[in-house]
């Protein structure tokens, strides 16, 4: 199947490095500390982050002195086009402990000894991407609810199709059987915090399919800040009137 | 656009417009000075000059970075940002109002919900017992202490010492448990910091107290000076109103994300009476667009009285 076109289009008509429309807000769910939904094109997630807040299960606390980041990775019945049988499975508890481990490299949490963070993540749409997505919906979250962070937490796929790289790949692009490259970075500190791919690939076309999506990665950043400072301003600015 | 969080309000058209008309003046009178920053932002700083990195910053690679959003303040050489949303953080003195978890009765203390990062602890010795007399606890008494206190009553109490392993001790004040009334959540960078916690609204005879963990009381005034002994008077129609019109003016301000005085929740009060808008219809859109107007015009006041003392 021709996932490229000669003419350099995808099936949804974007070029090789184009990303997905990105809408995301902050403040959605009223009862958590801090909330945010965050869509690529048609993949659509909600996050909602409780905490800092006393631990629930003493088992759990493995460090005394840092805090215990709680994550929770669940795609709604809906969400994909044929209903969902099951809520929890293990695709969905090994991206709960690997957003989990994500999440708690950007967390400050020696500054939150003796609680818990909780970070529930939904899917409520799924169109490819949705790990990202749930990573990018999860720092937002976390910077609403004031939990210090490192940096913000920005994520990003990319695969590799018809002998080209593509940036953001959707549903359709996805099960294409190519190469599927999820990255996690840090922009102003520069470092990986997530590197994930399935299938295989030849060392420099890697090199390629990981540079462009961290280029994705640093455009979803600039995107997020904007919306940060937005919504802090207007704080500030209702807060002082 | 700021989203509004604490009720689901559906503006309808005509209403987006006024809110976001509203919302736009209310910005341009505010103080033009913006030192907003979010997280992973370079504050700028002097290198010859030496600092204090506070809460909120970090130093990396010589380079000050923040790490929560909120708003920069420089006082002396200290440097740090103030953060909006988050939780409480205790501070030793600081008056606060608590919501009893659980009782762990071996330890013979209350686990008490304030709002903050983690859960406090209320020692049975430093309740004030109904007859006031200070004595050592027996058993009797510890086993009685859900006679006392049980889950989900509110207590005013003063904040202690921090333990070792983070959790607080509390004690009791002067005004003990509270009756008769509602405790009201609001996100605790509303209230500002002040000398007078407790305010008495004689006009209604119902008690306002406002403190910095985000609680709120709002209740009938009570003049018993032994907060223990239960008063068991049905509360009369007319005070209750009064005090669900006074929470409901709480909660449509915070949700509106003002900062929260006696001045301001007054004046909704009156807004509301004046308009004589029913208490449930309080919560809805309309009303919201309403107060905000209100806001506005006395935030315009408040600008040409600045002029004229200018001229």
């Amino acid at each position: 199947m021709e996932y490229v076109n000669p003419e350099g289009l995808r099936l949804d008509g974007r070029r090789f490095n184009e990303m997905r429309q990105i809408v995301a807000e902050v403040g959605v769910v009223s009862k958590a500390d801090g909330s945010a939904v965050f869509e690529m094109g048609n993949t659509k997630v909600i996050a909602a982050v409780y905490g800092p807040r006393e631990i629930q299960n003493k088992s759990l606390q493995k460090k005394d002195d840092h805090a215990l980041v709680l994550c929770e990775y669940s795609m709604a019945q809906f969400s994909t086009g044929d209903r969902r049988r099951q809520k929890f499975d293990r695709r969905s508890t090994e991206l709960s402990l690997v957003i989990r481990q994500t999440m708690e490299a950007c967390i400050l949490t020696e500054l939150l000894p003796h609680s818990q963070i909780d970070i529930f993540l939904q899917v409520l749409q799924a169109d490819g991407g949705t790990r990202s997505a749930c990573i990018n919906a999860a720092t937002l979250a976390l910077a609403d609810a004031g939990i210090p962070m490192r940096d913000l937490a920005v994520s990003c796929s990319a695969g590799y199709l018809n002998s080209t790289p593509l940036l953001d790949l959707n549903y359709v692009e996805d099960s294409a059987g190519g190469a599927d490259v999820t990255v996690g970075i840090l922009p102003k500190l520069d470092k990986v915090t997530l590197l994930q791919m399935d299938a295989k690939l030849p060392m420099e076309t890697f090199k390629t399919v990981f540079a462009l999506a961290s280029e994705g990665c640093k455009a979803i950043a600039e995107r997020i800040r904007e919306v940060l400072q937005e919504n802090t301003k207007q704080l500030e600015y209702r807060r002082a009137a | 656009m700021g989203k509004l969080r604490e009720v689901e309000i559906l503006l309808n058209q005509t209403q987006k417009v006024r809110f976001e008309r509203a919302m736009e003046r209310l910005q341009s009178l505010s103080s033009t000075t913006n030192n907003s920053v979010i997280v992973a932002d370079s504050i700028p700083f002097n290198h010859d000059e030496a600092f204090l990195k506070g809460h909120g910053t970090s130093l990396v690679d010589g380079e000050l970075l923040t790490t929560v959003c909120g708003v920069v303040n420089h006082v002396d050489k200290l440097v740090y940002v103030r953060t909006l949303r988050a939780r409480y953080k205790p501070e030793v003195g600081d008056i606060v109002l608590l919501r009893y978890s659980f009782v762990a009765q071996r330890q013979s203390r209350w686990r008490v919900d304030l709002n903050s990062t983690q859960d406090g602890l209320l020692k049975l010795s430093s309740m004030n017992m109904p007859d006031a007399v200070q004595k050592r606890n027996t058993s009797v008494d510890e086993l009685n202490m859900r006679n006392i206190l049980a889950e989900d009553d509110v207590v005013c109490a003063q904040v202690g010492e921090s333990q070792r392993d983070g959790s607080l001790l509390a004690r009791s004040n002067k005004y003990g448990k509270l009756h008769k009334g509602q405790l009201l959540k609001v996100d605790p960078y509303l209230v500002r910091r002040s000398n007078l916690h407790f305010h008495f609204i004689e006009s209604l005879g119902i008690d306002l107290i406002l403190v910095r963990n985000g609680f709120i009381w709002v209740g009938e005034h009570t003049q018993s000076n032994d907060p223990m002994v239960v008063d068991d008077e049905i509360i009369s129609s007319k005070t209750r109103q009064s005090i669900l019109r006074i929470g409901n003016a709480i909660r449509v301000l915070s949700t509106l994300g003002f900062t929260l005085t006696l001045a301001v929740i007054m004046e909704t009060f009156d807004l509301s009476n004046m308009e004589n808008v029913q208490i449930h219809d309080m919560l809805g859109s309309e009303f919201h667009v309403w107060s905000q107007r209100g806001k506005l015009k006395e935030e315009h006041v408040h600008s040409k009285k600045n002029v004229k003392a200018l001229i």
